[in-house]
This record gives structure tokens, C-alpha cells and sequence, in this order.
């Protein structure tokens, strides 16, 4: 396999924001279809805007990588914004990942897209 | 950083003995062995001395050794020699579903070319039966191979079992020794086989050379066709360097061998005892003691396998794992699989593989760095629900009064 850049390897040294959030406004949780990896996205939201992201991740460095940075990514930003963050803008913020491995940041905006969802249906909830 | 290799699975270093008896070979007696001068007939004894060495260590004699080009060479060279020589005959071939891919992609590649396959299965620890093979056979066979010793979990398989049943049925029988050969004694009437593989950069050769046995009288089909080398089955200009290098490697093996099993199966026990006394929610793959001197290999549940060898290069660790993350196909393990292990138990394996080389401070190294590695990553798992935080915590305020 073609290796990890420095900043992959970097971000899983190191991964940002392990854990769980307790009361989240929202919860991400999916899976890979590919090879089976599982990973959970927490997120609290302030008048739209995501004040802090954690993630719990189950899978190779790519995808462990790839989940510190969504989380780093989308921190401070509003549910739009966050909305717009794509597998690809997290791959690059990464310096790249090997072409087996873009599947992995796949999910990771799966994640995140899947916990602003939930966020959203509380929402309405709440509102109705 | 210092290196600590716990690989040799996958490849050994090339001791430096046989670097050194190779070398001539390159440059002042690089002769082709074909050559009718002086030079050539050199070459040509040469190889042919080392022949008869590496017949010697499996019990065969010389004309049933056939140079190749390594392990996977060997075993296609077997599959789809004795399929193709012997079609009129019949058409079903028997092999296991742990083999090594060598021996599983030629067995698909027959299957579609009108060939009819049994994969047989495993036990829980790896096992073929011997019954199960039996069975299997019809009045169709026309091959079975097993692999002597598994690549993944080292479970050593009941070949001279199986041999004797081939042989009561007339079926030729292949062997993928390329894990066995110079570790455990290996010797082709012992373990009735008709093929055998065997490749040199496992047992501290060079790379690129291997050997296929085929006892007399087997039909095989010529895997190269071109000269004459080879008594015309493998036709090619030798691997001269190679060749030498091999049989060096092959004397060295036997010379040691019973010392260096017995060293590893120490490592082997040390490293399995203390991984079970340090980290919970674990398996051990393969066979617990009919099983390769050198070989252990664990599950780890709630962790994934390619996080653990980064985790481990980091700390200067070379090991390898079956997990799905890591392999091109994006398949976990079909070794772990067949042990029936399920895909996310899979997902969380490591085979550590030792050698020559290899130091009990290796082996203490390990144990010291592995159970912070799996901790690590078992706190970042979704899955890993603490199961034993109460307990945890108690010992710890126990520690703190
Ligand atoms: S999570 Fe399986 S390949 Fe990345």
C-alpha cells in the first residue's frame, strides 16, 4: 500500500477530540460498507454554529485520521457551512490519502452529515 | 530507531554466510551452466552439488528437485502441471480453504477452465480432517493439496495423515511447504506427498528462489517451455547466484534447526502467556500447541488491525495483520474467516512471527508496548464498552491510599 502522508500520520499520533459529548444536540453514527469500520460523531450546537465535536472510531488510520479532522474541520462553523465540509476537503486538509483509502473519509463525512441530521430532527421535535 | 522484526512470515534477512558464497557467482564464476567450457561446467556442478543438498534435507534424491523462482512459482507450477497432464483422467481437484493464495488463485483459475474444486474447511483451530479429505475424494480426483503449515496462524496441518489417504486412492498429493521447510522437519516419504514447495527467502536465503519436488514418475506438465534446463520442465538459464545461496541457507537450517525450534517455542510460549495475562477480550488463531515454533497470532476485539502495526511501527515494531483495512481487496483474512472467526473479530488480528534473530528483550518489549497500543485505540473504539471500569477504578484507589 502506498503510505500515509505526514499529516495523516500526524493526526493519528495524535487525534483530535476522542470521545463521547454528554447531551449532545446531535449523533453520528455510521458504518462502512466496505470493510466494516464503525464510527460515531458527537456534536453540540449554539445559535447554528457547532461549538464542539468529538468522535469515537473504530478502523485503520486512515479513518481515524480522517475523523480527527472532520472534527477539527467543523468546529466554529454553522450548520451550512458544516453541511458543505466534503470527504474530499477533509482527504486534502490531510495532505491526501491513498486511493484504497478515500472510502474511509467517505464515512467520516457520513459522520458528520449524519449527526447534523439528527441535530435537525431534534430540532424540529423541539420546535413542534 | 532500532528495528524489532517480527515478520519472518512474510521474509527473513539473508544470512550473511550465504551473501557470501553467493557473490562469486555474480562475478568471476557467472558461467552459464549450459556452456560446454570450463566456466560453465563450473556453474553447472556447482548447481547441481547444491541439488543434491537440498534432496538430502527433504528425503529425496536429486533428479526430483526442480529449480523455480520461489514459492508461489512452485506451487502453480504443481496446480496446473498435474491438472493439465493429467485431465484425461479426471478433472476434480481437492485443496483446503485456508491455503495461501499461491496455491488458492491457480485452484480458481482451473475452476474456470472447466475444472471442478472442493475447498474442504477447517476446525475452529485451523485443522483439515483427514476424514473430511477422504470423503471428498471421487473417482475424478486427480490432485490434492494441502499446505504442510498455515502462513497466518501457524497451525501445522495432519499432511502424512492425508498423504496416506491420497496415496490408498491413487490421487497425487502437492504440499505448500514454503512455511515448514528448515523450521520443522520436512522429508517427502514421511509425509507421503508427490509435491512439494519450498522457497529459500523464508529460511535466511535470497529472494527469488525456490524449489518444487516432484517424485518420480508424476505427470507434470513443463511449467516454462524453452531449453533444456531443468530435464526440460523448467526451462530458463539458472538462477546460479540463487541456487548456491539457497543450499547454503538449506545447510544452515539443518544444522540448527531442533536448536531454533526449541528457542522459539520458548519466545513463542513467553509472548502467548503474557499478551493473555495483560489484555482482556482476546483470541488466540490457530492451533494452541500443533502449531509453527515461531508463530503466534491473537485477535484483539474492539480494535482494528491496521491501527495496531502503525501504532506498533511507531514504536519500532514490524508485525503484519489480517484485517480487512489492510489488505488491497478490502477482505478480511479468508484464513480467519475459515476458523470462523466473525469479520469484525477478524478485523482486530496481529500475527507476531519470530526468527534467528530474535531476543527474549524482543519479546519483553513487546509486552511492555502492546497493552498501551490496545488501550489507546480501545478508548477511541465505539465499541468498546468498559467492562470492567468498576473494577479499575477500585484497584486504582486502592493504589492511591
Ligand atoms: S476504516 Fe477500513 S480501510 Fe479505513
Amino acid at each position: 500500500m502506498e503510505a500515509y502522508s505526514e499529516k495523516v500520520m500526524e493526526h493519528f499520533r495524535n487525534p483530535r477530540n476522542v470521545g463521547e459529548i454528554e447531551n449532545p444536540d446531535g449523533i453520528g453514527h455510521v458504518g462502512n460498507p466496505l470493510c466494516g469500520d464503525i464510527m460515531e460523531l458527537y456534536i453540540k450546537v449554539e445559535d447554528n454554529t457547532i461549538v464542539d465535536a468529538k468522535f469515537k472510531t473504530f478502523g485503520c488510520g486512515a479513518a481515524i485520521a480522517t475523523s480527527s479532522m472532520v472534527t477539527e474541520l467543523v468546529k466554529g462553523k454553522s450548520i451550512d457551512e458544516a453541511l458543505a465540509i466534503s470527504n474530499k476537503a477533509v482527504a486534502e486538509a490531510l495532505g491526501g490519502l491513498p486511493p484504497i483509502k478515500m472510502h474511509c473519509s467517505v464515512l467520516a463525512e457520513q459522520a458528520l452529515k449524519s449527526a447534523i441530521e439528527d441535530y435537525i430532527e431534534k430540532e424540529k421535535k423541539t420546535l413542534t | 530507531m532500532n528495528i524489532i522484526f517480527l515478520d519472518y512470515a512474510s521474509t527473513t534477512p539473508t544470512d550473511p554466510e550465504v551473501v557470501k558464497v553467493m557473490l562469486p557467482y555474480f562475478t568471476e564464476r557467472f558461467g552459464n551452466p549450459s556452456s560446454i567450457y570450463s566456466l560453465g561446467q563450473e556453474a553447472r556442478a556447482a548447481i547441481e552439488g547444491t541439488r543434491g543438498k537440498i534432496a538430502v534435507a527433504l528425503g529425496a534424491k536429486s533428479k526430483e528437485i526442480i529449480f523455480t523462482s520461489g514459492g508461489t512459482e512452485g506451487n502453480n507450477f504443481a496446480i496446473k502441471g498435474v491438472a493439465y497432464a493429467n485431465e484425461h483422467k479426471g478433472n476434480h481437484i481437492i485443496t483446503s480453504s485456508v491455503e495461501h493464495h499461491a496455491v488458492i488463485e491457480p485452484c480458481k483459475f482451473l475452476e474456470k477452465k472447466g475444472f471442478d474444486l472442493t475447498y474442504l474447511p477447517v476446525d475452529k483451530d485451523g485443522l483439515v480432517n483427514p476424514d473430511d479429505v477422504r470423503k471428498a475424494i471421487t473417482k475424478k480426483t486427480i490432485l490434492i493439496s494441502i499446505m504442510h503449515a498455515n502462513n497466518e496462524v501457524g497451525t501445522i496441518e495432519p499432511i502424512k495423515e492425508i498423504g496416506r489417504i491420497a496415496r490408498e486412492h491413487n490421487v497425487y498429493f502437492h504440499t505448500d511447504s514454503v512455511q515448514s521447510f528448515g523450521h520443522i522437519p520436512v522429508d517427502v516419504n514421511d509425509l507421503n506427498v508427490d509435491l512439494l514447495s519450498v522457497s529459500a527467502h523464508k529460511l535466511y536465503g535470497p529472494k527469488g528462489i525456490g524449489a518444487l519436488y516432484i517424485r518420480k514418475g508424476t505427470k507434470v506438465i513443463p511449467f516454462m517451455h524453452g531449453g533444456d534446463q531443468e530435464r526440460k520442465r523448467r526451462a530458463s538459464t539458472e538462477n546460479v547466484p540463487g541456487i548456491i545461496g539457497f543450499g547454503k541457507a538449506v545447510e544452515i537450517a539443518s544444522t540448527y534447526m531442533n536448536e531454533e525450534a526449541k528457542m522459539l517455542t520458548t519466545l513463542r510460549d513467553k509472548l502467548v502467556k503474557g499478551i493473555f495475562a495483560k489484555i482482556d477480550h482476546i483470541r488466540l488463531n490457530g492451533h494452541p500447541t500443533q502449531r509453527l515454533p515461531n508463530n503466534v497470532n491473537f485477535a484483539f476485539e474492539f480494535v482494528e488491525g491496521e491501527s495496531m502495526l502503525l501504532s506498533l511501527d511507531m514504536e519500532g515494531i514490524a508485525a503484519s495483520t489480517g484485517s480487512a483495512c489492510s489488505s488491497s481487496s478490502l477482505e478480511p483474512s479468508h484464513v480467519l474467516l475459515a476458523l470462523g472467526l466473525p469479520h469484525e473479530i477478524a478485523h482486530g488480528s496481529l500475527r507476531f512471527t519470530f526468527g534467528r534473530y530474535t531476543k527474549n528483550e524482543d519479546i519483553d518489549y513487546v509486552l511492555e508496548v502492546l497493552p498501551k497500543i490496545v488501550e489507546k485505540l480501545r478508548s477511541m473504539s465505539p465499541l468498546y464498552k468498559k467492562k470492567n471500569k468498576v473494577t479499575n477504578f477500585s484497584s486504582k484507589s486502592a493504589k492511591e491510599n
